[in-house]
């Protein structure tokens, strides 16, 4: 029989004010096994923890529950301190009275009812543990960042500062991401590209990078400290250590009809193409859906001009896979489709445009070298109006219910260019409201107000009618309470911002939780906030939630510096709590390696000679502990039972429900 | 096919590339018909039979069979190639000592049907077109083959056989089985309803456990039923309950690895339609994770196992249960 200590704690009032504590201990000392209980105000502070050791010490216990908050918290804390008096630490269980109990009940009562029942289910799983001891595991020395874009880019420089190797996975042909884009930044209204091409310079020439451009991640197995992933290479029917990036197939391809995505389609490319000029890696690709050659076979000018000899028709996709100790993900946003929000006749006329096709407009490596021009005739706008949250903020199920963050100040940015580099043209802001908390960024905003003479209105545009050679766009004004009509030349609409579509399929392959939004939630939203709750995956950028660029910078700095922190570790302390076959039971057939997530299970065929039938070889499971993470996907998956998980056996899970149901 | 099955059987056995031969043989009544091991000729002439009473699937057998030294040859039919095909996948047979002889099949007899004809004292049984000449202490008697053919062979899903070194007879295809039809009349009753209807027919069980033995997908080296440390090994029901328990977790058991073969419903001696609880988990399997046979494909993983993009999520099954 184990002697049993109940430790409960008040945690202030987040349990006291709910949970009769006094009554659970005075309720738990009568359970089996229970040799002591105790209730004190903060069982986490180092006076707390002295009365569980002291408890230990001088009754002799075996065992030890505490109640209080979730063992996420604290249960790391509680093993310490039983494991410093020389108790397994795996004698420790912690029933959660505070989240799963105090915290979601109103009435003392019942939450104290309840609070005993979890203390029991814990006393009675605490009868059937017993010693374990953590084994150690290696750590792989580089790290995985999913996403070529600011964030992706600035973590990878950072870590590899630190003397680690990096890869980035780029879905797109060249890293550089949305910010490639983007014409000025606010709120300093430096060009983009000039701060960000050096950047894109530095990862392709460090040494401890490795860019896989046009790639995606395929699948991912293992854990913490020992990832393996697969990374589709897709094919760019170019070779890329071949290409010199000299760009004279992308003048000679003869199909000039190609959407050019860089510029979001609003002028076109080859089908071979290099998607800007300060691309990293500078190799072209080739787009299979468009090229002559790969559609009918009779074209291969691009081959016939490259005199490298980098064009291969035949190249396929390939699949590598690498050994990583850690994963970033900054897999960056996109704007939302604006199906829904056809009021703004986004569909009907090619001049009303989101802000990212704006920032194209406006770029000097746009579609028009910088020259502002309406995209349905060339002429130069007279009359600007600008919609906010759209698609932001949203209640109806069409829009997202999060604000998009960067919208009010990028439209106050243009609004300001344009009436830099065209005085003469009318500039109309609609918002909600106009936020700017961050360093300068009011002060950007009123000089676009007072300085610049943009027309802030506030309230919603209703309609924009295309009209002629004009929109029509009727909107309130609710500080005057005034309906407006401005025929307007053009119509940028602030578009919501989302995660981008690879996030959710990815979030899956890596077992990482996402909010509803499919942003990556994190370990803490305040205390670790680049951490996922899945251990050694981290987060950076829009990934995990709407930012701007500085904000990403930071973010993935500090992503950055938890990384290293994991890959300065020679070995990481693994988790006891692992899976094991009974192999008498074992049947071999596998189920337990299909549904097992880490691949920890293999099988080996092992002499059973004391059968009296049949042949003594029989195929059993094999699980490799060190990379086993105690999931019991196995365990309940085995038809015959004969998988089981340390600390949490089926006979302990089964006496905890029995203690709950008694 | 009787002859062609034994000159087959015969000539591998004497040239020596098989060392034994799995088939059926005549147990003390024509139609009480058992799976049985032959290692000679002469065996096999003296009791060697396939007739329209061979309903038993020979396919769990080989586990054992297969152990042994040199190779054993199969005959199976359709049902039987997909119950081996799945064993295979489960690493429970060796392939390589199994030869494999696909044979024709279009219907075996339930002898519980032909009693019903009230037909009694069955001698034996031959077929005339479309019809049976059953052969009795009184007489010869003739029925229409649809009306004593087996449930499982009225709703007979294919005729295709998988994983089979040489074929007796032809081929056949996967048919356009109504076999679904008889879950949808369970599922179209309300919930107090089927909880009656199973209650009512799990009520015959006598816990023989002999569609546990007999089923081709309950291959456990130690079977939860008999294992002491699972906490549910005791035989005797110790609540009126615990019968229907046994039956729930079998079939979740075997869910997403069971053929449909029927081999659990035609040993049942209580005739509790068993099959019908693993052909509802067949069918939710297909509504739920796409069209999938067990045994169909020997490398595909099956849908309970595998993980995809698509999968519904658990909510699923509230939504499903009718229960509100």
């Amino acid at each position: 029989m184990q002697r049993i200590g109940v430790f409960v704690c008040h945690c202030g009032t987040n349990i006291a004010a709910t949970v009769d504590v006094k009554k659970v201990c005075e309720v738990l000392k009568d359970e089996p096994g229970v040799v002591y209980t105790q209730d004190y105000q903060y069982m986490c502070s180092e006076s707390g923890q002295n009365l569980i050791k002291d408890a230990i010490k001088e009754h002799n216990l075996t065992g030890v529950v505490v109640c209080s908050c979730s063992p996420r918290m604290h249960e790391a804390t509680f093993r310490k301190a039983v494991q410093s008096v020389g108790l397994n630490p795996y004698m420790l269980e912690v029933a959660n009275i505070r989240e799963q109990c105090s915290w979601i009940h109103k009435n003392v009562e019942e939450a104290t009812e309840k609070a005993v029942i979890l203390g029991r289910a814990a006393i009675a799983k605490v009868h059937l543990n017993a010693p374990l001891v953590a084994g150690q595991t290696p750590v792989t020395k580089r790290a995985l960042v999913i996403g070529g874009g600011i964030a992706g880019i600035q973590c990878a420089l950072d870590i590899a500062d630190a003397g680690y190797q990096v890869d980035i996975v780029e879905k797109e042909p060249t890293v550089g991401g949305k910010m490639t884009k983007i014409d000025k930044t606010f709120p300093t209204l430096d060009c983009s590209s000039c701060i960000l091409t050096p950047k894109m310079v530095d990862v392709a020439q460090n040494e401890n990078i490795k860019i896989y451009s046009y790639s995606e991640v395929e699948s991912v197995k293992g854990f913490v400290g020992n990832f393996t992933v697969g990374i589709k290479r897709k094919a760019r029917y170019v070779k890329e250590d071949i290409c010199t990036g000299c760009g004279l197939c992308t003048e000679k391809c003869p199909q000039k009809k190609v959407p050019n995505d860089y510029n979001l389609g609003l002028d076109t490319k080859r089908a071979i193409y290099i998607p800007f000029a300060q691309a990293v890696p500078k190799v072209a690709t080739i787009d299979p859906n468009y090229c002559t050659m790969m559609k009918t076979g009779k074209c291969g000018i691009c081959s016939k001009v490259c005199s490298a000899g980098a064009i291969d028709y035949t190249q396929k996709d390939e699949i590598i896979e690498e050994q990583y100790g850690a994963i970033v993900v900054a897999t960056g946003y996109n704007p939302i489709k604006l199906d829904a929000y056809e009021e703004f006749g986004y569909s009907q006329s090619p001049d009303v445009v989101t802000s990212l096709e704006f920032e194209r407009l406006m770029s000097a490596s746009g579609p028009n070298g910088g020259h502002l021009v309406r995209p349905s005739d060339h002429k130069e706008p007279k009359t600007i109006v600008f919609i906010q949250c759209v698609g932001s903020r949203s209640t109806t199920e069409c829009g997202k219910p999060y604000c998009s963050k960067i919208c009010c100040m990028y439209t106050c940015k243009h609004a300001m260019l344009c009436r830099e580099k065209y005085p003469d043209t009318e500039v109309y802001v609609f918002y909600i409201d106009v936020r700017t908390p961050g360093k300068n960024y009011d002060e950007f905003f009123r000089r676009a107000v007072e300085e610049y003479n943009v027309h802030y209105i506030k309230g919603m545009v209703g309609k924009v009618a295309p009209s002629g050679d004009k929109l029509k766009v009727q909107a309130s004004d609710l500080l005057n309470n005034e309906q407006l009509h401005i025929d307007a030349d053009m119509v940028v609409l602030a578009a919501a911002i989302e995660a981008d579509k690879s996030a959710r399929p990815l979030a899956t392959l890596l077992t990482a939780s996402m909010d509803t939004n499919d942003f990556f939630t994190e370990a803490h939203a305040k205390l670790r906030p680049v951490e996922s709750p899945t251990a050694g995956v981290f987060l950076a950028g829009c990934a995990q939630g709407p930012k701007d660029i500085p904000e990403t910078v930071t973010q993935a700095g500090a992503c950055a510096s938890k990384v290293i922190g994991l890959l300065a570790k020679d070995h990481l302390v693994g988790n006891p709590c692992v899976a094991h076959p009974d192999e008498m039971m074992c049947n071999g057939c596998s189920t337990c390696a299909n549904v097992c997530p880490y691949g920890a299970i293999t099988y080996e065929n092992k002499d059973f000679s004391r059968r009296k039938d049949g042949s003594m070889m029989r195929r059993v499971a094999q699980v490799n502990p060190a990379v086993c993470q105690g999931c019991g996907c196995c365990t309940v998956a085995c038809p015959s039972g004969a998988m089981d998980l340390y600390g949490f056996s089926t006979k302990q899970i089964m006496a905890e429900v029995d203690a709950i149901c008694k | 096919m009787q002859e062609a099955m034994i000159a087959k059987a015969k000539e591998l056995l004497a040239n020596g590339s098989v060392s034994r031969v799995i088939g059926w043989k005549k147990g003390e009544f024509s139609y009480d018909i058992s799976p049985a091991v032959f290692e000679t000729a002469e065996q096999i002439d003296a009791d060697f039979v396939y007739d329209f009473f061979c309903a038993a699937n020979v396919s769990k057998y080989l586990m054992k069979e297969s152990r042994k030294e040199g190779k054993t040859l199969a005959f199976l039919k359709p049902c039987d190639s997909y119950s081996f095909a799945q064993l295979l996948k489960e690493h429970r047979i060796d392939r390589e000592k199994v030869y494999v002889v696909g044979i024709e099949c279009y219907g075996k007899a339930d002898i519980n049907k032909i009693r019903e004809k009230g037909i009694d004292g069955v001698l034996g049984i031959k077929e005339d077109g479309t019809n049976f000449v059953i052969d009795s202490l009184y007489g010869d008697a003739t029925v229409a083959k649809m009306d004593v053919y087996a449930e499982r062979c009225l709703n007979c899903k294919s005729k295709k056989h998988i994983d089979v070194d040489e074929m007796l007879g032809e081929e056949g295809d996967v048919l356009d089985s109504k076999r679904f039809d008889e879950v949808a009349k369970l599922e179209a009753m309300t919930p107090d309803e089927r909880y009656e209807f199973w209650r009512g027919e799990l009520s015959r069980c006598i816990r023989c456990n002999a569609c546990r033995n007999v089923c081709p997908a309950c291959t456990c080296e130690n079977c939860v039923f008999d294992n002491p440390n699972s906490d549910i090994n005791n035989k005797a029901a110790a609540t009126s309950f615990e019968e229907n328990m046994y039956h729930i977790i079998r079939a979740f058991h075997v869910a997403g690895r069971c053929t449909d073969c029927g081999e659990c419903s035609r040993v049942c001696p209580q005739n509790i339609p068993i099959h019908l609880l693993n052909r509802k988990f067949i069918k939710d399997i297909n509504e739920l994770y796409g069209e999938y046979q067990a045994g169909a494909n020997p490398e595909e993983r099956y849908p309970l196992v595998n993980f995809t993009f698509g999968d519904c999520e658990p909510s699923i099954v509230h939504k499903r249960g009718g229960n509100q």
